[in-house]
C-alpha cells in the first residue's frame, strides 16, 4: 500500500527493475500512506456497519444527572440516519487526507482529532440504537471515563517523570500494585485513609528506587528490570494477599475509602460538574498533578534540567549538572506518583485489594505516555481515551448490544494499539532515554 | 588569568595518557596545543575542565593551587571549554541551551529566559555572531552551533576557553571566521586554549606552541617555526608532508554514476542526482563538509542504502540492486570511514580480519571448512607488506593503534584484484607517519590501473591525492575541478557556491586582517 516500504539494507532491491520502478515513485518529502489509508479504512467500515447497517431505532443520550440543579433535555438521533450523516463526514475527512497525501503534505492533527472524535460518536449511535435499551447517560459515560482514567493518569505521569529524565520505566505497572496493596493493608491497620495513601506513594517510590539502584548504578538493562520488578511485586503481594490478607480480613483488608468530596454548586453544574467537581481527594491529586509536572517540565529550572539530562546527559554534566543523582531522584519521585494512583484501587475504587487489582493497567499507562508523546497533557488526554474505551466496554455490556460482550472487552486493547501504531506516526521521545550514563 | 598545569598525569588503568605534562598559559594570550590524535591533549583539557581527576599534579590559577571536583568548579574558576562534540540539547532553544546550569530564575524556581536572551543579544553584538536565542539547536548550522557553545562560555564569565579540536566540523570560510573571533576575545583578554592537529591554522592564530607527543610534553615552538619542523615534533622524527606522486595517466571510463539519488528515512535527499565518472588510472577525490551526503554515497555503491535511484555501473554492469556480497565480487574494494564500527571486528584476530572477505571462497575454505594454515600465511605476507605492527598475526585487531588498525583494513581491500576501489576518510585518526603510507599504497594502487574514489573531509587529503576533485554539498554534486584547484574556491564550493558563481568575489571569502574589531560580515 506503500511506497515508502522497501527492502532492508544489505539485502537492496531485488533486481535493477524493481530498482528502476522504484526510483520513479520516491517522492521528494515521503508523508506516510499510513494515516490517509487508515482514515479511510475506517470510514468505509463506519459507513456500511454503523450507517447502512446500523438499526432503524432512536438512540438516546442522558446528558444530566439527577443531583444537577437544572436539567438538560436528553439528546435523541435516529440511530440509522445519524450513521449515514456521520459517516459521510468521515469519509470526507478522509478523502482530505488523500487529496493532502497526493500533494505531498501530511494530515494535520486537527483533522485526525476530528476524525476520531466522530467515529467514537458514530460508534456510540450504532451500538446504542441496536441495544436492548436505547438509552445511556452521556454525563455518566464521561464521568466513569475520568474515573477510570485516574490511575492510568497517574502511571502515565511516572512514566513522563522517568523518561524525561532518560530512566525507561516499565514497572509502572508493578509501582501501581505496589501502592494498591500498600494503601489497603496500612490504611486498614490505621483506620485512616490518608496515611494509607501516603503510604501508597512510599511503597511506589520504594520499587522505583530498585529501579534507578539497578539501571543507574548497576548499568542493568532498564527494561529487564523493570519486567523483573512487575513480576515481584505481583508475587509478593499476591503471596501476602493470600497469607496474611485472607487470613483475616477486617484486620488487613478493609480500608476505610476516601470519600468523594463535593463542590458546592461546581459539582451541579451538567456535564463538567461530575467530571471536574465530584471526584475523591485522589482525583482531585490527579488534576493537580498534571498541572504541577507539566509547568515543573517546562517552566521551572528543575525541569530543563530534568529534559537536558534526558536528552544529552554529557551536555548537562559538562554544565555541572548531576546526571545520575537527577535521575535517581527523578525516578524515585515518578515512583511515588504511580503509587498514588494504585492506591486509587484500594481507597476509592474498590474497598479492598484483590490480586492484580492493577490489571494490566501500567502497560496501558505506558502506551498513554506514549501516545501522549511524552507530555503531562498529551498523557493525561491519552489516558482518557483509554479510560473511555474502557467505560464504554463496560456500559455497553450492560444495556446489552448485539456486539458479543468478548469483542466490547476487547475495545481497550485495540484502541491502544491502533492509537499507538497508527495514529501517533514517528514521535520522538527524549533522545538519552533507555540508556545509562557513564562518564568519560 | 594565568593558568597553570604543573606536572599534570593520568592514568587510565596501565595507560598513561598524560605523563607529567606543565603548561602554562598567560594571561590574553592564545596557546596551542598541538598532537597527533590519541596525544593525549583531549584527556589533558578533561582534567582542566573537571571531568576527569587527575591522578597526580595539581593545577594554579593566578599562582594559587585549585582543585576541581566536577566542570561547575571550573566554570566558576572562569574556565569554559567547547568540546569537540558539541554539548548541545538539540531539541533545546538557544537561550535554553546558553541558561541550562546557571538558570537565572524568578521566584519558585521559575526560569528567567529573557534575562537569558538580553545577554545572548548582548554577547552576539559585541562579537558579531548573529546568533538568534529563541532558534532550536538542531535546526542550526554547525559553525553557529559552535558561537552557542562560546556564548555558554562567556556568559559564564570564562577568562580561559578551551577550544578543543574546533576547526574539524567546519568549512575552510568557517574555520578563518572563527580564527578571526578567536583573535577578537584575545583582544578582549580572554585566554584561549586551542588544541589542534592542523599546522596552517596553528601557525595562523598562535601566540605559542605547546607539542605534545604520547601523552607528553615533547617541547614549546614559535608560530614562526616551519611546517615541517612542527611536524617532525609531533611525530617524533622527519615526515615529509607533501606526497611524491606522478602525474595521472587516465585511461577508459570503467565506473559511473547517473543521476544518483538516495532518500533517508525522514524523507531528505541525502544524495541527490550524483553524476560522475572515474576513469582507470586516475584519483576522484569527494571533498565536502561531513554529513553532506558523502556516507550515504558510499552505501549506495556498496549495496548498504535501500532507498535509491538511478543507476551505477562498473565495467558496464550494473551495481545497484545487487547484493554487497555481488558488489564485492565484481571488484569493489572498500575502505569505510570508520574502521571500528564497519571495517573490522575489534575481537577477532588480524588474520581473521584479512579475510573477511574471502573467508569462504579457495584457497581460505574448502567446501564447508575453513584452512586456517593459509589463513595466517596470508596474514604474514599482508603484515609485512603492509608494515603493520602487531604482536602477532593472532592478537584481537582492536588492541592495534589506530594506523595500525587502518592497515589492516587497506591491506585486506587490496589484496584481491580490483576493478574500483573506494576509500572513505582514509587516514583519519592516522598517525601521520602511517598517513604518509597509506597515501603511497592508494597511488600505487592508481598506477596499476583501478579507478580510485577518496572521500575525506580534510582538504589537505583531498589536495594531496587527487587527480580531480569533486565537492559534495547537500547531497549535491557542486563541481569537478581539476586538482590544483585553490583552497578557496574549493573552501566555496563546499559552502555550495559554484566556482562560475564566485567571479565576485565576497566579502566572506578574504581573509579580514588579524587586528580588524568587531567583524561583523557575512556568515555562510
Amino acid at each position: 500500500m506503500s511506497t515508502t516500504v522497501s527492502s532492508r539494507p544489505g539485502n537492496p532491491q531485488p533486481d535493477n527493475a524493481a530498482a528502476d520502478t522504484g526510483a520513479a515513485s520516491i517522492s521528494a518529502k515521503p508523508v506516510s500512506w499510513k494515516t490517509p489509508v487508515l482514515l479511510a479504512a475506517f470510514g468505509l467500515i463506519a459507513l456500511v456497519f454503523f450507517g447502512l447497517l446500523g438499526p432503524n431505532k432512536t438512540a438516546s443520550f442522558g446528558i444530566s444527572t439527577g443531583s444537577d440543579f437544572f436539567q438538560l433535555p436528553a439528546l435523541e438521533v435516529n440511530a440509522f440516519g445519524g450513521g449515514i450523516v456521520l459517516s459521510v463526514l468521515l469519509l470526507a475527512l478522509a478523502a482530505y487526507a488523500v487529496y493532502l497525501k497526493t500533494k505531498g503534505r501530511p494530515a494535520p492533527v486537527w483533522l485526525t482529532v476530528t476524525f476520531i472524535v466522530l467515529f467514537v460518536a458514530a460508534f456510540l449511535i450504532w451500538v446504542v440504537g441496536g441495544a436492548r435499551t436505547p438509552s445511556i447517560s452521556l454525563a455518566g459515560l464521561i464521568a466513569g471515563s475520568v474515573t477510570l482514567a485516574v490511575p492510568l493518569v497517574f502511571g502515565s505521569l511516572s512514566g513522563v517523570l522517568c523518561e524525561r529524565v532518560g530512566v525507561v520505566n516499565i514497572a509502572i505497572e508493578g509501582q501501581l500494585l505496589g501502592g494498591a496493596f500498600t494503601a489497603a493493608i496500612v490504611a486498614t491497620m490505621t483506620q485512616n485513609p490518608f496515611i494509607g495513601l501516603a503510604a501508597a506513594a512510599v511503597a511506589g517510590a520504594v520499587v522505583s528506587m530498585v529501579l534507578a539502584l539497578f539501571s543507574i548504578k548497576y548499568l542493568v538493562n532498564q527494561i529487564i528490570v523493570g519486567v523483573v520488578l512487575n513480576v515481584l511485586v505481583s508475587g509478593v503481594t499476591g503471596f501476602l494477599f493470600s497469607t496474611v490478607m485472607q487470613e483475616d480480613k477486617a484486620r488487613y483488608n478493609s480500608p476505610p475509602g476516601l470519600d468523594i468530596i463535593q463542590i458546592p454548586i461546581l459539582s451541579e453544574v451538567p456535564i463538567i460538574g461530575p467530571i471536574l467537581f465530584r471526584q475523591s481527594l485522589v482525583g482531585y491529586l490527579m488534576y493537580v498533578a498534571v498541572l504541577v509536572v507539566w509547568v515543573g517540565l517546562f517552566k521551572t529550572r528543575w525541569g530543563l534540567r530534568v529534559r537536558a539530562v534526558g536528552e544529552h546527559p554529557q551536555a548537562a554534566d559538562t554544565l555541572g549538572i548531576n546526571v545520575n543523582a537527577t535521575r535517581f531522584w527523578n525516578v524515585t519521585l515518578g515512583g511515588a506518583v504511580a503509587g498514588i494512583g494504585g492506591s486509587f484501587f484500594t481507597l476509592v475504587a474498590i474497598d479492598s485489594f484483590t490480586k492484580e487489582i492493577s490489571g494490566g493497567r501500567g502497560f496501558i499507562a505506558l502506551a498513554a505516555l506514549i501516545f501522549g508523546r511524552w507530555n503531562p497533557i498529551g498523557a493525561f488526554f491519552a489516558a482518557l481515551l483509554f479510560g473511555f474505551a474502557d467505560n464504554l466496554q463496560s456500559i455497553v455490556t450492560i444495556i446489552g448490544t448485539p456486539v458479543p460482550s468478548q469483542f466490547m472487552a476487547m475495545l481497550p486493547y485495540l484502541v491502544t494499539v491502533l492509537a499507538v501504531a497508527g495514529l501517533v506516526g514517528r514521535s520522538r521521545g527524549p533522545a538519552a532515554s533507555g540508556i545509562p550514563y557513564v562518564k568519560g | 588569568m594565568k593558568l597553570e598545569l604543573r606536572g599534570i598525569t593520568k592514568r587510565f588503568g596501565t595507560l598513561l595518557a598524560n605523563d607529567h605534562i606543565d603548561v602554562v598559559v598567560e594571561s590574553g594570550q592564545i596557546h596551542c596545543l598541538l598532537g597527533e590524535n590519541g596525544a593525549g591533549k583531549s584527556t589533558l583539557m578533561n582534567v582542566l575542565y573537571g571531568l576527569y581527576e587527575p591522578s597526580e599534579g595539581e593545577i594554579l590559577i593566578d599562582g594559587k593551587p585549585v582543585s576541581f571536583r566536577g566542570p561547575g568548579d571550573a566554570m566558576a574558576a572562569g574556565i569554559g571549554m567547547v568540546h569537540q562534540h558539541f554539548m548541545l540539547v538539540p531539541v533545546f532553544t538557544v537561550a535554553e541551551n546558553v541558561a541550562l546550569g546557571a538558570e537565572p530564575t524568578k521566584a519558585a524556581g521559575f526560569l528567567n529566559l529573557d534575562e537569558t536572551r538580553r545577554r545572548i543579544r548582548e554577547i552576539s553584538d559585541q562579537y558579531g555572531f548573529d546568533v538568534d536565542p529563541d532558534a532550536l539547536v538542531e535546526d542550526l548550522p554547525v559553525g553557529v552551533q559552535q558561537r552557542v557553545e562560546i556564548i555558554k562560555a562567556l556568559v559564564r564569565n570564562a577568562k580561559v576557553l578551551i577550544l578543543d579540536e574546533p576547526t574539524a566540523v567546519l568549512t575552510p570560510q568557517e574555520t578563518d571566521e572563527l580564527l578571526d573571533i578567536m583573535r577578537q576575545l584575545k583582544a578582549g583578554g580572554t585566554s584561549i586554549v586551542f588544541i589542534s592537529h592542523k599546522l596552517r591554522e596553528v601557525k595562523e592564530v598562535s601566540d605559542t606552541i605547546t607539542v605534545i607527543r604520547r601523552g607528553k610534553v615533547v617541547g614549546s615552538a614559535e608560530p614562526s617555526a616551519s611546517t615541517t619542523d612542527l611536524a617532525s615534533m609531533m611525530v617524533g622524527r622527519a615526515v615529509s608532508l607533501t606526497l611524491e606522486k606522478a602525474p595521472a595517466k587516465p585511461q577508459e571510463k570503467t565506473f559511473e554514476v547517473r543521476d544518483l539519488t538516495v532518500i533517508a528515512h525522514n524523507g531528505q535527499h541525502v544524495v541527490d542526482g550524483l553524476s560522475f565518472d572515474i576513469a582507470r588510472g586516475e584519483i576522484l577525490a569527494v571533498a565536502g563538509v561531513q554529513g553532506n551526503g558523502q556516507t550515504e554515497l558510499t552505501e549506495a555503491i556498496l549495496g548498504l542504502q535501500d532507498r535509491v535511484s538511478g543507476s551505477i555501473t562498473l565495467d558496464g554492469k550494473e551495481l545497484l540492486g545487487r547484493s554487497v556480497k555481488d558488489v564485492l565480487k565484481a571488484g569493489v574494494g572498500f575502505v569505510p570511514e570508520d574502521r571500528k564500527v564497519d571495517g573490522l571486528v575489534g575481537t577477532f584476530s588480524v588474520a581473521e580480519n584479512l579475510v573477511l572477505d574471502l573467508y569462504d571462497k579457495p584457497p581460505y575454505a574448502k567446501g564447508i571448512s575453513m584452512s586456517p594454515a593459509r589463513i595466517l600465511e596470508n596474514a604474514k605476507a599482508r603484515i609485512d607488506e603492509f608494515d603493520v605492527r602487531t604482536p602477532s598475526a593472532a592478537a584481537a585487531a582492536g588492541t592495534l593503534s589506530g594506523g595500525n588498525q587502518q592497515k589492516v583494513v587497506m591491506a585486506r581491500e587490496l589484496s584481491r584484484p580490483l576493478r574500483l576501489f573506494i576509500a572513505s576518510q582514509p587516514t583519519r585518526g592516522v598517525d601521520v607517519g602511517s598517513i604518509e603510507f597509506l597515501h603511497r599504497r592508494i597511488v600505487a594502487e592508481r598506477d596499476q590501473g583501478t579507478p580510485v574514489m577518496i572521500i575525506s573531509t580534510e582538504l589537505d587529503e583531498v589536495m594531496e591525492l587527487a587527480d580531480r576533485i569533486a565537492v559534495l554539498y547537500k547531497g549535491k554534486l557542486v563541481g569537478i575541478v581539476p586538482a590544483g584547484t585553490g583552497r578557496d574556491v574549493l573552501g566555496l564550493m563546499m559552502a555550495g557556491i559554484h566556482p562560475d558563481e564566485q567571479a565576485h568575489p565576497q566579502p566572506a571569502a578574504s581573509r579580514p586582517a588579524p587586528t580588524s574589531d568587531a567583524e561583523g560580515g557575512d556568515h555562510v
